[in-house]
């Protein structure tokens, strides 16, 4: 393979532009995924992305922008989540389960009745290759929105992942950054469907900062290395699946998850490769 | 009204359905009170490859299936013993990636793959050797629930009283993961992979607002599974497919209806007896 | 169905030692002994192997050397039997799962049932005359967690009496429990000691231990003493389990003492203050139940545990 065929992405205007668009998304994606791993939320980012499906499709039908109606079904389920949960006996989890499957369901029946110019296929596992200008926009004002609010806040959200009554002991409404980091966490998946899809967006936001929880201590050094992993993994998958002619998100969420896989193997937290850690579990 | 019983294929795709929607109902009363209900998200998404690969290899997809999630649970509880991430993390770094490469198997091959058949299911075309998959399944989960049930009971209840009394703890965990994965397996071909947590779930729910007794709760759940899926099968052929979907709809539905009017633990029950109890003023309550 | 009575109920622990994976002991080479007829108070403060203990008599982990035999046969054997029965700490249990009290009891019954574990009628006798025991027949059709706090423990007392357990092994009984509970509660430990039964109460409230526990094992990272409350509860022993984790109130220096003579009242809000008088005489609630007891124990030398 001559290095002319190595280059031959970076060639073309739609690679450029999805390495631009799957940087930000996964640089966005991590961030969130750092306080998501902390505060224990991994499905709230899986249940929230299948959620903003009902949302689409009728916005869809509204012809209203898509991101609008995602985002409110988003974070109906999100809100629909935590009023039932503080009505019933169920655990929370599977409330949410019970939610987001209902809403996911409800947007395929909905999008089987109107015959619509949407695609399933799309909306479900992205289009990154076929990103068009205006969507890169979009995805840009939003991932930049997010990401400048997450930054400048991130010491009060960590507070409240890291030690909730003390949050709310210090005066901070505990239930507004709750809703705020939702709100967050609706903004993202918002952005981030064109390109990798509501599925395959789980991954990003759960993977990176799970990697980064294994390979260092500091919490400001998890959201660079989570950050930087994302986006490097991002590139890597974005470019095989060019030569592979395989699905983009795919590739990407299984480049995280080697990342992970080779934390596993190099962490100090973990030390497949060293000793035992120091365990504090009781074997049982 | 009738037309749906007519046809050969809805009249499988009706049974079929049925059978599956009592077995899951059975066995997510199981799940949501061992809090498994990520668990069995998880071990929907993580049999996708194990699918994709036995429909290329042409062997039963039931076995690849069942193989790919019982790597996927290996995987979490190895990767969970090894790191200090929580649980809820690990469980969803290991089914993303599960379910990546199933997408990138059916993306590399999708003249032999139909993806939306995987991820959606598709009961309404569902083929005989499947059928008779699905059956075996069936049977052998409803056999080991009908002779385990309690054991598996006192196991979710308190895990401790099951070891002083030496019944076999670690074999009663596998046994219920092994019959989460085989069910869910069966469910697949009836609503996909992704709403498969659903009939995991949502009837265990459901009964669990109904009633507080755990027979009971076990029954009505699977009552409640076959019903929706029978109503929610027949529904889809109405509605040109979206089987899965329909189904699934009419289960949240059904959660819906017994969160509101359930007659103790239901929302306005609860009300009505607060009321009783004067902690609010009748003139306040909503 | 029912234990061999004509076997001696001995619950024996020789050099017990359990690691973490890191190489940390939790417990090094913990012996003692203890014998039927007895309400036995495992005391220790939090980190302090008391809980690994109390896992490796119920079998929970296998011990890294040492062992736990029961009348000489290991503890599964015993489980087997349906010997130990467990009563757990509240914040264990899931109260909102959908069983109720007669659910829970008849759990106890497991270990004599069948496969199936359909019950016959000695079970449900059985079950019958644990819930009248405790009080709580009327109650038998309650969801569990619409019961008071000691009426969720006497359930799983009650389960334990089901079970027909000659070792009940009770987790911090007496967290959350009103004054009147945990009365009734001790009264029905003794009338189980008189039974014959071996009851191990793992606590950390010093105060209500000398009230009806007449042996303690004190652990600190091993078994430090062990032997009758009123030997095992000194000054010097408890200095050296809990360390400086004490609260110490010295009532002779106390400006009541010298006001009011003797007559000295402590209050304390829950957890019982343990009091000690002048050369460690432990202070009783029922001083002549106890002597009674120490007498009984004196005569029938069988009963009587020992320290290795």
């Amino acid at each position: 393979m001559n290095p002319a065929t190595l280059l031959e992405p970076f060639r073309h205007e739609f690679m450029l532009q999805a390495f631009a668009a799957g940087g930000l998304i996964a640089a966005v994606c991590a961030v969130l995924s750092c306080y998501l791993v902390l505060r224990g939320w991994s499905l709230m980012g899986d249940a929230i992305s299948h959620a903003v499906l009902p949302g689409i499709v009728l916005a869809c039908i509204a012809g209203l922008p898509l991101g609008v109606g995602a985002f409110a079904s988003g974070l109906l389920c999100a809100t629909g989540t935590g009023w039932i949960k503080r009505h019933t006996r169920v655990k929370e989890d599977t409330v949410m389960g019970v939610v987001f499957t209902g809403l996911f369901a409800l947007g395929l029946v909905l999008h089987v009745r109107t015959p619509s110019e949407l695609h399933l296929d799309h909306i479900l596992f992205g289009n990154l290759l076929g990103i068009e200008p205006g969507q890169l926009r979009q995805t840009a004002v939003l991932t930049g929105g997010v990401l400048t609010v997450v930054l400048a806040l991130r010491r009060t959200l960590l507070l409240a992942a890291f030690d909730p009554s003390h949050t709310r002991a210090l005066g901070f409404p505990l239930r507004t950054m709750d809703t705020l980091l939702l709100t967050l966490l609706a903004l993202a998946i918002v952005a981030s469907l064109q390109a990798v899809g509501i599925v395959l967006v789980i991954a990003m936001l759960i993977t990176p900062g799970a990697t980064a929880f294994l390979l260092v201590r500091r919490f400001d050094a998890m959201l660079a290395v989570a950050a930087g992993g994302a986006v490097a993994s991002t590139f890597i998958g974005v470019y095989v699946s060019f030569f592979a002619d395989a699905s983009t998100a795919a590739c990407i969420v299984l480049v995280q998850a080697l990342g992970f896989v080779a934390a596993l193997c190099l962490s100090p937290r973990s030390g497949l490769l060293r000793r035992p850690r120091p365990a504090t579990a009781q074997r049982a | 009204m009738l037309a749906p019983f007519f046809y050969d294929y809805m009249l499988t795709a009706l049974w079929v359905s049925t059978l599956v929607g009592a077995v899951c109902g059975l066995l997510s009363g199981f799940i949501t009170l061992k809090g498994w209900s990520l668990m069995g998200d998880a071990l929907s998404h993580a049999v996708v490859p194990g699918v994709a690969l036995a429909y290329l290899a042409g062997l039963p997809f039931a076995l690849g299936a069942f193989t790919s999630g019982l790597l996927a649970a290996a995987a979490m509880s190895f990767v969970k013993l090894k790191t200090p991430v929580r649980e809820d993390a690990v469980i969803g770094v290991v089914f993303t990636a599960f379910f990546a490469f199933g997408i990138l198997l059916i993306s590399l091959f999708p003249a032999q793959l139909d993806l939306k058949s995987i991820i959606f299911g598709n009961i309404l075309a569902i083929a005989p050797g499947d059928v008779v998959q699905l059956l075996a399944i069936s049977a052998v989960c409803l056999a080991v629930l009908a002779l385990q049930w309690r054991d598996l009971l006192l196991f979710s209840f308190d895990p401790n009283q099951a070891r002083t009394l030496g019944l076999p703890v670690r074999r009663l965990h596998l046994t219920l993961l092994l019959l989460l994965s085989a069910t869910t397996v069966a469910a697949l071909q009836a609503v996909g992979a992704i709403l498969v947590v659903a009939m995991l779930i949502t009837p265990g729910a459901t009964a669990y607002l109904l009633t507080d007794r755990f027979g009971r709760m076990l029954l009505l759940g699977s009552a409640i599974g076959a019903l929706t899926a029978f109503a929610g099968a027949y529904a889809s052929y109405f509605l040109d497919g979206a089987t899965g979907g329909c189904i699934v709809v009419l289960q949240t539905l059904g959660f819906f209806l017994a969160f509101l009017f359930g007659p103790k633990h239901g929302l306005l029950a609860a009300r009505r007896a607060r009321r009783r109890l004067c902690l609010i003023p009748p003139a306040l309550a909503p | 169905m029912k234990p061999a009575p004509e076997q001696p109920l001995t619950l024996v622990a020789r050099g017990v030692t359990v690691t973490y994976p890191n190489g940390h002991a939790a417990l090094a080479d913990a012996s003692f002994a203890l014998a039927g007829g007895t309400i036995c108070a495992l005391v220790g403060a939090n980190g302090s192997g008391k809980s690994t203990l109390f896992k490796a008599l119920m079998g929970f982990l296998t011990p890294d050397a040492g062992n736990v035999t029961i009348s000489g046969a290991p503890v599964r054997q015993a489980q087997r039997r349906g010997w130990v029965a467990y009563v757990p700490q509240a914040e264990e249990v899931d109260w909102t799962f959908p069983v109720n009290v007669h659910d829970v009891v008849m759990m106890g019954r497991y270990g004599y049932m069948n496969f199936l574990r359909v019950p016959r009628s000695v079970d449900r006798e059985a079950v019958a005359a644990a819930l009248h025991r405790v009080g709580l027949w009327e109650l038998r059709d309650r969801q569990i967690g619409e019961l008071s706090g000691g009426q969720k423990k006497r359930v799983f007392v009650a389960r334990a009496l089901a079970q027909q357990g000659r070792i009940i092994l009770l987790d911090e009984p007496f967290t959350g429990v009103d004054v009147k509970t945990e009365e009734a509660i001790v009264t029905l430990l003794r009338e189980l000691r008189a039974e014959g039964r071996l009851i191990l109460v793992s606590t950390h409230n010093l105060g209500s231990v000398p009230e009806f526990c007449d042996q303690v094992v004190l652990i600190n990272r091993t078994v430090l003493a062990c032997g009758p409350t009123s030997e095992v509860f000194t000054a010097e022993n408890l200095q050296r389990a809990f360390g400086g984790a004490l609260r110490h109130f010295d009532l002779s220096r106390s400006t009541v003492e010298a006001h009011d003579g003797r007559h000295v009242t402590v209050l304390t809000d829950d957890e019982r203050p343990l009091v000690l008088g002048q050369g460690g005489h432990l202070e009783y609630r029922d001083r002549s139940a106890h002597e009674k007891l120490v007498a009984d124990r004196e005569a029938g030398k069988g009963l009587r545990g020992s320290s290795e």
